[in-house]
């Protein structure tokens, strides 16, 4: 429905646009947001298109990320593949495996002789999308970072300072102590177990989750989260999940509406600094937004945490002029303005530092306090090799995995160090799958 | 007899053209599709279909060789079996009832056939969202007033029944509109003539409606099995992805996900060759060994 209006209004919008251009050449960007994002998406697409009368961008809703992506993927091989694709950051590896299908981001830039400084991006973000050289591959969009939310009132109600979250997961379980003891059911709870309690904690702490620079080397990598650091990190929430500090309640993005339930909420969740609109719009609390944890006494800690979120893929075989026109709205897209609009509506942190400083300086952090927090925390240290991101192929099914080993450790089948272990063997077994199909 | 059933048509093509239609859609839509799905389960490539090589049988014994997926057989069969049999069940006795009452009949049967209407993936979200954890009423209800502790992601046993409670409730109404006009078929005498010999109605219900059914029974049988078997993803997706541990990964599931959402098609065609195999000889098995003992009226 929402969907339908959308697409109506943005086919009026083009309609419009496109009225004196009648020969602009159309470039196809298929994505995978919904709600208000769409809506914002749509917006700046009209803005491009009535800016200038060479292109005509035409901006496609096509499912989930998983399915944008195998849409976009199907649609190559049938030797037809849109100009554009919104990845999801998991699918990095195999859009870059893909030599020959992809132009990268910096050859598009370069030949339309755009401006284009990736120094310009916040550098956790670039260096996700980054190959070894420094190159940029893909455009970031929307990216995010694990943070903690925390409900302020259950915090007055446990006795605990409002204005003093735990900066580490020891006053973390002694918070979510004194929470209990107050009555609440839930104390803590986290998202994406797997990107925020592995991923990102692993580089937070700045220990690689894989080897050669967390696969950013090349093929060959195996995976050691099964390190000590992750092995305490795991049996410190096996401990909370046993005597009921940490309620679990689901894979992915699930638990979020868990913090502002009507009924029941978790006082704390460990979440994607995206979910700030959402939770601004139904929490009917104060609330506040804190760095992520992290263990007290780990050398180099805290470090940077890693990004999630998707970017913006070109693919290859297209007429010369698409590219010139894919590079000016490139352009667009990241400028200060669009991106700190995007940054002020959605929650996702602004991609460039310009836009960072755009948003500080109209004062929307001190409108809305916590909001900054993501990029801070991005920005704490310049991103090591344990830290820059992930570049793993079968990601997807890696996460899969350790969500299952997690929710063994949660249930008390299995012991941290076990559950680490077999995800790290099953986990490498996809990594030699990957490198196989992709050799 | 036999000379009876022979029928003789003017021209000898023309049978042939009155099949085609019928015979090209199976072409196209079942046959052709195996056929692809055979031949990728043999080979290794990445997404884009640029490095394709041909592996063999490599795909199948790395199945085979994963405890996992092995694991993943037996929750299959249980969740079949108990999708298959709630479903009948339950069905049988509303149809039954439905069919032992004379009055109000309509607006029963036409709430009983609603739910079919759903969409398996809607039906979960319907489910997920009474059941769930964090937001459910039923959770809230288990935990307040009977101090039950509800949480199907931490709990396997939780999970399994949430699913099958899910799939099962779309296959009642299937099942209840063959089993009501099932019943409806047999001879209204044969019922009045037991009634007269001081029968009951549990009693006509074993010893006459039932036995008749068979042949619907069966039917309903197979077209479960294989439900339960191809039509279920939709359900996990939305409800429980295969979890908590791996107490819900049906292999149907793991198709989707390794082939769809992972982008290793060369396994996720092995699997769904090995759920194929599996489906056929199920139905071979139901059609030889226990349609033989079935008495069609």
């Amino acid at each position: 429905m929402r969907m339908k209006t959308f697409a109506a209004a943005l086919a009026g919008a083009t309609l419009v646009a496109a009225a004196p251009s009648y020969a602009a050449t159309e470039i196809q960007w298929w994505h995978s947001n919904t709600g208000r994002n769409a809506e914002l998406i749509g917006k700046f697409v009209d803005e491009f298109n009535a800016s200038q009368s060479d292109y005509k961008v035409v901006a496609v809703y096509k499912g989930s990320y998983a399915e944008s992506m195998s849409a976009a993927i199907a649609a190559y091989r049938a030797k037809n593949p849109p100009d554009i694709v919104q990845v999801f950051e998991v699918g990095t590896a195999t859009m870059m495996a893909a030599k020959g299908a992809v132009v990268p981001v910096y050859k598009v830039m370069h030949d339309a002789g755009e401006k284009f400084d990736p120094k310009a991006y916040l550098p956790a973000v670039a260096s996700y999308y980054t190959d070894q050289r420094g190159r940029m591959i893909s455009l970031p969009f929307n990216s995010s970072t694990t943070v903690l939310f925390y409900n302020k009132d259950m915090f007055r109600k446990a006795g605990l300072d409002p204005n003093k979250p735990p900066k580490t997961w020891e006053e973390l379980g002694a918070d979510a102590a004194k929470i209990k003891a107050s009555g609440a059911s839930c104390a803590f709870t986290t998202s994406w177990q797997s990107w925020v309690q592995l991923e990102s904690t692993s580089a937070w702490h700045n220990v690689p989750f894989a080897t050669l620079d967390n696969g950013f080397g090349g093929m060959g990598a195996r995976l050691t989260f099964n390190n000590p650091v992750m092995v305490k990190h795991i049996a410190f929430l096996g401990q909370m999940a046993k005597d009921g500090r940490f309620t679990y309640v689901g894979r992915s993005s699930a638990p979020d509406s868990k913090f502002y339930a009507e009924k029941d909420p978790c006082a704390m969740i460990t979440e994607s600094s995206a979910s700030y609109g959402k939770t601004k719009k139904n929490a009917k609390f104060d609330f506040g937004i804190s760095e992520l944890p992290y263990h007290e006494g780990v050398k180099g800690a805290p470090q940077n945490t890693i990004i999630g979120g998707a970017s913006l893929w070109v693919f290859s075989g297209k007429p010369k002029s698409h590219y010139k026109g894919i590079a000016e709205f490139f352009t667009f897209i990241s400028s200060p303005k669009i991106q700190a609009e995007w940054h002020q509506v959605t929650g996702y942190v602004p991609i460039t530092v310009a836009a960072y400083e755009l948003t500080k300086k109209e004062g929307y952090y001190e409108k809305n306090p916590g909001t900054d927090i993501a990029v801070t925390q991005l920005l704490l240290k310049h991103p090591t090799k344990a830290s820059k991101g992930l570049r793993l192929g079968n990601m997807v099914q890696i996460r899969n995995i350790d969500n299952e080993e997690l929710e063994a450790v949660w249930t008390g089948k299995k012991t941290a160090k076990q559950a680490l272990d077999e995800a790290v063997k099953r986990g490498n077994e996809e990594l030699r799958k990957f490198e196989r199909a992709n050799r | 007899m036999s000379s009876q059933k022979r029928a003789q048509y003017p021209v000898s093509w023309l049978p042939y053209a009155l099949v085609a239609p019928q015979l090209a859609i199976t072409i196209i839509f079942f046959f052709w599709p195996a056929s692809q799905a055979m031949w990728q389960s043999l080979l290794v490539q990445d997404v884009f279909g640029a490095h394709v090589q041909f592996v063999g049988l490599l795909n199948f014994r790395e199945l085979f060789a994963d405890p996992y997926y092995l694991g993943s057989f037996w929750v299959t069969g249980e969740f079949a079996v108990l999708v298959t049999g709630s479903a009948l069940i339950v069905s049988l006795v509303l149809a039954a009832c439905c069919d032992y009452l004379i009055r109000g009949t309509r607006g029963y049967k036409m709430l009983l056939v609603w739910p079919y209407a759903v969409a398996p993936a809607l039906a979960a979200v319907l489910w997920a969202f009474i059941f769930s954890p964090g937001v459910g009423i039923l959770t809230y209800v288990l935990r307040h007033w009977f101090g039950y502790d509800w949480n199907y992601l931490l709990n396997g046993g939780q999970a399994l029944t949430l699913v099958v409670i899910a799939s099962a409730w779309k296959q009642i109404s299937y099942n209840f509109l063959f089993f009501l006009s099932g019943m409806q078929a047999i001879p209204k005498s044969l019922i009045e003539a037991a009634a007269i010999d001081g029968s009951g109605p549990l009693r006509r219900f074993a010893t006459i409606v039932f036995p008749l059914l068979a042949p619907t029974t069966f039917f309903l049988m197979v077209v479960n099995v294989v439900y339960s078997f191809f039509d279920s993803f939709g359900v996990i997706d939305t409800t429980t992805q295969g979890g908590p541990v791996r107490a819900t990964n049906l292999l149907v599931y793991k198709v989707f996900e390794d082939g769809f959402k992972g982008g290793d098609l060369g396994g996720s065609a092995a699997q769904s060759v090995v759920l194929m195999v599996i489906v056929i000889s199920l139905t071979v098995i139901q059609f030889r060994y226990i349609e033989r003992r079935i008495q069609y009226a």
